[in-house]
């Protein structure tokens, strides 16, 4: 069975032109960069390489660049950083809806003895920048708001927050895990001081992550060990997959035209196609500030556990917000903080595209779902109530 | 990845008994929409009394579904009191074993035949004279009228809030507005006076008693008070509440907010160590 992948905003595909950049450093080039002969000193270079390859998608300077092993340690790093640095400050802000490398983090700060702010999102999962500014005091030491939603794709405006905080001394980092590669971001245009990255977002293997850190902000190291990484983050580098990285950046600059059009197209199409054909179902999150290849569908009484096992029947991968994948019955985080209807919220799917989706996969997938949540509206005891009820009015 | 066992996913793809029996001789609905997991069991006997046709519509995850239709397989030919006799265990063994996490779904259908089978006996499961108004979430027109007053509630979205009556397809909005109306147009009574100790205690009790125990047992849980110690309110979560993730969030906004609301500002519940 062949497998149709929307699910990108969980994991992606390691781009062939990436293996291949990485390959010649497991067997062959293995030498450690730091290292004084010329067999080790070749991978250092390329790890410079690499470091400007990332550097350029951002519009940073190299030296901005640290690598490290995932988007949570560049979370985690960011904010015991600001802490670290600013040692009288105990107040961190973040919203409800951040990743829980964010989220648990900072709730696990909240019993250290810091106090955590989580502002809220409208019904669109939209951030309001006033509450944000009234949440602002002397004591903030940091500011961390994703830059787009996992689950919703939805687009917070970081670069007006960044200002803000900015304006009272505060720190400001991002997540932007989800956005990078997939909209265009010039750190020149903005004065965010810290932004995270993960490499299998975008095409490179899991295990890499970047923290990029604005030059000229203080930074105190969350991996304590050697000088590398300029003593921002010890242990020896993960050359391969900075390497990888490196070129799923470069390509990632390459692709944004056709992600921002064709991906972008592909995902209008599914998504139109799906709440036309399928009714009483609606899209999670403001259709104007979002990713461009992600969509979120919630499909009312049926739950999306079951939606998506039997997508998986059919070689169909997506994600649900419904929890009960996760083993608990509560609804996402996220679809919780816009007050999603339980009707609707347990019945989300995510469907997260990527390049190398095509037009026959979603013409399936479009053919394919309106039997599937047909199937299950028809097990359903809140449908025929529901469905009755609704023709009478 | 779904840790099912052939068995499970055999009776979710190809579920058993899908439907409404016509003309049933006994009805149980648990769960709800807000849960995340709700199953309708009918059932008809023959003329032996025993179990001649069960059917279900459930919604919920796959394993709820592959528990309904295991269910009625197994009760099928049984008697009441047969019926009665298998146990969630059953239900999961039935389908080779259940993931952990996913236990409460055999549970739901335990509880869901319990139900049904009280439902043919006759046992009472409204209050008298009480209508249901909501539902999709089961709540009486005498629960939403007392949560007005207690509360002063003074629109729909109020009452949704604190019944949940109104919270899943919205068709009852009209019959919670003309309650809002109805009780409005009663006289007021004087405000709340201050509590003795003992005054408050009896207060709490009452309140779990009349306000919160039904909307838990509607969801297949229960609640005791373990203790109070000045506004600390110790309670334990019986039955679904206790292996359910969001008992948290039951003991916070539901629990703790009716208390606050209902009987002092200052109460804080604790769940007693398990």
């Amino acid at each position: 069975m062949k497998t149709i992948y929307l699910d990108n905003n969980a994991t992606t595909k390691v781009a062939d032109e990436v293996l291949e950049a990485m390959l010649p450093y497991f067997t062959q080039l293995y030498g450690n960069p730091s290292s004084m002969h010329t067999f080790g000193g070749q991978v250092g270079s390329k790890i410079r390489d690499a470091r400007e390859q990332v550097a350029a998608l951002l519009g940073a300077l190299p030296d901005e660049i640290v690598f490290t092993s995932c988007g949570t340690e560049s979370d985690n790093a960011a904010i015991h950083s600001a802490l670290l640095t600013k040692p009288d400050k105990k107040h961190i802000v973040i919203s409800r809806v951040e990743h829980p490398a964010i989220r648990a983090l900072c709730s696990h700060l909240g019993t250290q003895g810091y106090k955590i702010t989580e502002l809220p999102v409208s019904k669109n999962g939209i951030l309001d920048l006033e509450n944000l500014e009234n949440s602002l005091t002397p004591d903030t030491a940091i500011v961390s708001l994703m830059w787009a939603n996992n689950e919703t794709g939805v687009i917070f405006p970081v670069e007006e927050a960044a200002k803000l905080a900015h304006d009272k001394g505060i720190l400001f980092h991002t997540d932007a895990v989800q956005a990078v590669g997939k909209i265009p971001i010039n750190m020149k245009n903005n004065v965010i001081d810290m932004l995270s990255i993960s490499g299998h977002k975008l095409h490179a293997p899991k295990g890499i992550g970047v923290l990029y850190i604005r030059r000229g902000t203080k930074f105190s190291p969350f991996l304590i060990g050697g000088h590398q990484e300029k003593g921002r983050r010890g242990g020896t580098e993960n050359a391969a997959g900075i390497i990888g990285v490196g070129k799923a950046c470069e390509l990632a600059a390459k692709n944004m035209d056709t992600e921002n059009n064709r991906v972008k197209q592909l995902r209008d199409k599914l998504e139109h196609e799906l709440l036309k054909k399928i009714s009483q179902s609606r899209v999670n999150g403001d259709i104007e500030n979002r990713l461009p290849n992600t969509t979120n569908i919630s499909f009312e009484y049926v739950e999306g556990e079951a939606i998506l096992l039997l997508m998986n029947e059919l070689g169909i991968c997506a994600s649900s917000g419904s929890a009960c994948t996760s083993g608990s019955l509560q609804p996402s985080h996220v679809l919780r903080a816009m007050g999603v209807p339980f009707t609707m919220a347990h019945g989300s799917i995510r469907f997260s595209l990527s390049v190398y989706n095509t037009e026959e996969e979603v013409d399936f997938v479009i053919e394919k779902m309106p039997a599937i949540i047909e199937r299950l509206r028809g097990m359903s005891p809140f449908w025929n109530q529901e469905g009755q009820a609704c023709t009478n009015q | 990845m779904w840790d099912y066992t052939d068995k499970v996913k055999e009776h979710f793809l190809n579920p058993r008994n899908v439907g409404d029996v016509e003309k049933p001789d006994g009805v149980g609905e648990v769960g709800s929409l807000a849960c995340g997991d709700a199953l309708k069991l009918t059932f008809k006997l023959d003329e032996n009394k025993r179990i001649k046709e069960a059917k279900f519509k459930t919604f919920g995850c796959a394993s709820a579904i592959a528990s309904s239709s295991a269910l009625t397989e197994i009760i099928k030919g049984m008697t009441l009191d047969e019926a009665l006799k298998v146990t969630n265990q059953d239900i999961a063994q039935y389908l080779g074993g259940l993931p952990d996490e996913k236990m409460h779904c055999s549970v739901m259908g335990k509880q869901a035949l319990d139900k049904a089978v009280e439902n043919y006996r006759g046992a009472p499961s409204l209050e008298p004279g009480a209508k249901i108004i909501c539902e999709c979430f089961g709540v009486t027109d005498k629960e939403i009228e007392r949560a007005i007053r207690e509360n002063n509630l003074a629109t729909v979205e109020d009452v949704t809030n604190y019944t949940k009556a109104g919270g899943g397809c919205g068709n009852c909005h009209d019959a919670i507005a003309q309650l809002l109306e109805r009780v409005k147009a009663e006289p007021k009574t004087d405000a709340k006076p201050k509590l003795t100790n003992l005054q408050k205690i009896r207060m709490i009790e009452e309140t779990i008693e009349r306000e919160i125990r039904p909307s838990l047992k509607h969801d297949g849980g229960d609640i005791e008070i373990s203790d109070i110690i000045g506004n600390r309110v110790i309670v334990a979560l019986r039955g679904a509440c206790s292996t359910c993730k969001a008992s948290e969030i039951t003991l916070k906004d539901f629990v703790e907010h009716r208390l606050r609301e209902l009987v002092s500002p200052d109460i804080t519940v604790e769940e007693a160590s398990k």
